[in-house]
């Protein structure tokens, strides 16, 4: 592992040890009250779970037209966190909708194409443990069409009917708010990039094993 | 005169007078105490579960995350150290 992992990892943890604390003490929103608190996690979540599918579809590209074993291993993972934080996405709206809306859920574009993204990565880890020969590039194959929902995630918002907030949300926020958001922000990408290197580190293990098994059978 | 009476009655008529000042709307009395129990659902839900689930959850699945990577790392090293072993020996 490199050397900064130890130190970033200290760092990262006592972030979001704090953050907590920056949560309660910004104001309160005025026709939502406590329950928008989670919008603290929900959109840090929300925007690791599309720049990690743009990071497993460019990773997956460039793995299908240039062949690194290098690449598909970034992808692999990114495909990984991908799962991880939708499934944060997916959790923490449904329980901030049931107060706010009065619903788990809308089939809206935005909620629905979250989904599907989603879905993606996770057809994306069974191709590669299932599929058999050949699975890595499938899944490469599968992370372009993860990749190319990202956008459509985001505009979604802006251009369909919908009662989940636009993206012109974030830009208005008052200081105290924006303060809360930017830090959690910060600590949810550091993280990405702390379980992004390790998982990567694990899949360069096991190539390393492959390797060792391969060398014995000779 | 005619025309004059027509005039009065139109500038007087209570259609035309609500029109030039909309009087604001004053909260209902209150004839009744509701208890909270009688509120549809989505109003009686309180928030601070929801939010401490939601919390919970995020810092829980990173905790199991980091848990379960660490144990698949730990037992492909431990393979890794194994084989190596094995192929010092042949050697």
């Amino acid at each position: 592992m490199p050397k900064w992992f130890v130190p970033l990892a200290a760092v990262t943890a006592l972030m979001f040890a704090a953050s907590p604390f920056l949560i309660a003490n910004a104001p309160y929103e005025a026709t939502m009250g406590l329950v928008q608190k989670i919008f603290y996690y929900h959109l840090p979540s929300a925007w690791v779970f599309l720049l990690s599918a743009i990071v497993c579809g460019i990773a997956s590209a460039r793995f299908l037209f240039g062949g690194s074993p290098r690449q598909d291993r970034l992808a692999y993972a990114a495909a990984e966190l991908t799962v991880l934080f939708g499934a944060i996405v997916l959790v923490t709206g449904p329980l901030w909708a049931r107060k706010a809306w009065g619903v788990w859920w809308q089939w809206d574009v935005r909620l629905t194409s979250s989904l599907m993204g989603w879905m993606v990565a996770w057809a994306y880890l069974l191709v590669r443990k299932y599929g058999g020969p050949g699975s890595d590039k499938l899944a490469a194959g599968l992370a372009l069409f993860g990749m190319a929902n990202v956008p459509f995630v985001y505009i979604s918002v802006n251009y369909w009917r919908t009662i989940h907030p636009a993206t012109s949300v974030v830009p208005t926020l008052p200081v105290d708010m924006g303060l809360a958001l930017w830090f959690a922000v910060a600590c949810f990408l550091l993280l990405f990039v702390l379980l992004l290197r390790l998982r990567v580190y694990l899949e360069e293990q096991r190539a390393r094993l492959d390797a060792l098994y391969l060398s014995l059978d000779e | 005169m005619r025309a004059l009476v027509l005039l009065l009655l139109l500038a007087f008529s209570p259609s035309v007078t609500s029109a030039q000042q909309p009087e604001p709307q004053q909260p209902k009395q209150t004839d009744e105490f509701v208890p909270i129990s009688q509120l549809p659902a989505q109003d009686q839900l309180p928030a601070a579960p929801l939010l401490v689930t939601a919390y919970a959850f995020v810092w829980v699945v990173f905790f199991a995350y980091v848990v379960s990577v660490g144990r698949r790392l730990t037992k492909v090293q431990h393979e890794v150290e194994r084989l190596e072993s094995d192929i010092a020996k042949r050697a």
